[in-house]
């Protein structure tokens, strides 16, 4: 049993995780991110779930790093940090991850949101990488993907003055697709992660393979896997249904085969 | 905290906040920012609180900033007003603009430079026949702040905004109601009472479903069209779950008053 994780299965196919560590504004200490790793990896092997939803409280999403924790390692220990192979399992996990965003994501807690593939955030959440302000720099993705997402000067003025950004600056820049009422976000989240749990599973899991390929590669490589992968599905049996389905105006039943 | 320059009290779910420096017309000094952001955190907080409303004691309702309080001697550093605006100023405005309760505002009296904009925050506003309005900035070279350059425009139009704005002539509350600018001018000796009765009334209101309502008018000037339209819905979504929602259906079936509990 996790101790800073629910875990609940209230969708057809989508399993919704909600951090839970309010004491410290959900902040991520090295247990609750190898509890989410853990949890991530089992979703992924778990044929009967299709997307997951991690989401915190609405007052934080999550707050950064437990700063006691950090504090109490040394040059070595950081060296040997176990929260490197958790972060990794976590940006590996192969099913779409939804972020419903409310309240404060900041440190580590932007970096989770920015592992998620599709981010909705309340209109009072706010989206920071404030490690300067300790002496340290983001150490799980935050100066690489907060470039990806939002460009070079946006990153820059974020990383290195440490002040956050609104929900709706977030999205104006490409860090949040979609920005709703705070009570809703889960809702939301919830709607499009049964949508997607309802499309054929291979075709979603090497859609988000592609898209992520568009990240880390050149274009002709990219270019070159998407046709592969797109060359792979014709081989299933769910893009037969779902082509037959269409032309028989009815909705397709998909088998993950 | 005990109140040195506002009067705060709740009762029956109307909080009451009154500006209290009456001698320098109720302008604001640090500490009077303080109080008012402490009541006004209290009210935030306060889950029997259903209704605020704003007023000022003596004859003017707020004067704006205190300007005794600022250093503009000649050799002085030049100060940072954003300073001010950005800790104490900013805050109180997006807090009024975004309690989830109707806020009120009498303005028993002259209301200038940032007073004049505070009321202008508030979802209702009652002014004494006697109370005028000037966006004083222009006088001393500075900018009308607390959203007022945003909401003049908005409510009254650029054509009378600018007017008011670069000319910092006194505006009538019976000028401003005609305008638009406020909701309704009444007699002096009854502001008080009239206010308070007001107050009263919404405190028995379904309080979730004003603050949505709220909530949507606020986002109005912002969204288009479509995106007003799904913001309703969404709104609509969570009234539809709210208690007060079933009692006043209930209520209508049964043909009785309804009993609203304010969620």
């Amino acid at each position: 049993m996790p101790r800073y994780l629910v875990v609940q299965a209230p969708e057809d196919g989508v399993r919704l995780i909600t951090l839970q560590r309010p004491e410290a504004l959900n902040a991520l200490n090295t247990e609750l991110l190898a509890e989410l790793a853990a949890e991530l990896d089992s979703a992924d092997r778990d044929p009967a779930i299709a997307v997951v939803v991690i989401t915190g409280n609405r007052k934080a999403f999550a707050a950064g790093a437990d700063i006691r924790e950090m504090a109490e390692r040394d040059l070595v220990g950081i060296l040997n940090d176990p929260r490197v192979a958790h972060w990794q399992l976590i940006a590996a996990f192969s099913k779409p991850l939804i972020a419903a965003v409310n309240g404060f994501a900041l440190g580590g807690g932007c970096e989770l949101v920015m592992c998620a593939d599709i981010v909705i955030a309340g209109e009072d959440a706010r989206f920071g990488q404030p490690e300067i302000n300790l002496g340290i720099i983001p150490g799980a993705g935050g100066t690489q993907r907060l470039l990806r997402a939002v460009g070079k000067p946006l990153a820059m003025q974020m990383v290195l003055t440490g002040e956050p950004i609104s929900a709706r600056h977030a999205q104006q820049a490409g860090l949040v697709s979609e920005v709703s009422q705070p009570e809703l976000t889960v809702e939301r989240a919830m709607q499009i992660g049964a949508a997607i749990a309802r499309k054929a599973p291979l075709a979603v899991r090497l859609a988000k393979e592609a898209l992520l390929k568009a990240a880390d590669t050149d274009l002709a490589t990219g270019l070159r896997f998407e046709r592969h992968a797109f060359t792979l599905l014709a081989g299933t049996a769910d893009r037969a249904e779902g082509i037959r389905a269409f032309q028989e105006k009815r909705p397709a039943h998909f088998q993950g085969q | 905290m005990t109140f040195e320059h506002i009067l705060f009290s709740i009762e029956d779910g109307v909080a009451l906040l009154s500006l209290n420096r009456p001698d320098q017309l109720n302008s604001f000094n640090t500490q009077m920012h303080k109080e008012v952001r402490e009541a006004l955190k209290q009210v935030r907080q306060d889950p029997q609180v259903r209704v605020l409303l704003l007023t000022g004691e003596g004859r003017g309702f707020c004067a704006g900033q205190d300007l005794s309080d600022r250093n503009v001697a000649p050799g002085a550093q030049m100060p940072d007003l954003g300073e001010s605006i950005e800790q104490f100023y900013n805050p109180m405005i997006r807090t009024l603009r975004e309690l989830p309760m109707p806020v009120i505002c009498a303005v028993n009296g002259v209301a200038a430079g940032a007073g004049a904009n505070i009321p202008l925050a508030c979802d209702l506003v009652l002014a004494a026949r006697s109370a005028s309005f000037i966006q004083a900035f222009c006088k001393i070279g500075l900018v009308p702040d607390s959203g007022g350059t945003w909401q003049l425009p908005r409510l009254i139009g650029m054509a009378r905004a600018k007017a008011l704005a670069l000319l910092g002539e006194r505006l009538s509350a019976e000028q401003a109601e005609h305008w638009g600018l406020i909701n309704r001018v009444v007699d002096d000796a009854a502001l008080r009472d009239e206010a308070l009765s007001l107050a009263r009334h919404l405190a028995t209101q379904p309080t979730y479903g004003l603050a949505l309502i709220k909530r949507a008018l606020n986002a109005s000037f912002d969204n288009r069209f479509d995106q007003q339209l799904e913001l309703e819905r969404d709104l609509q979504r969570l009234a539809g779950r709210s208690e007060d929602y079933r009692e006043g259906v209930a209520a209508f079936m049964d043909k009785r008053q309804p009993a609203f509990k304010g969620r």
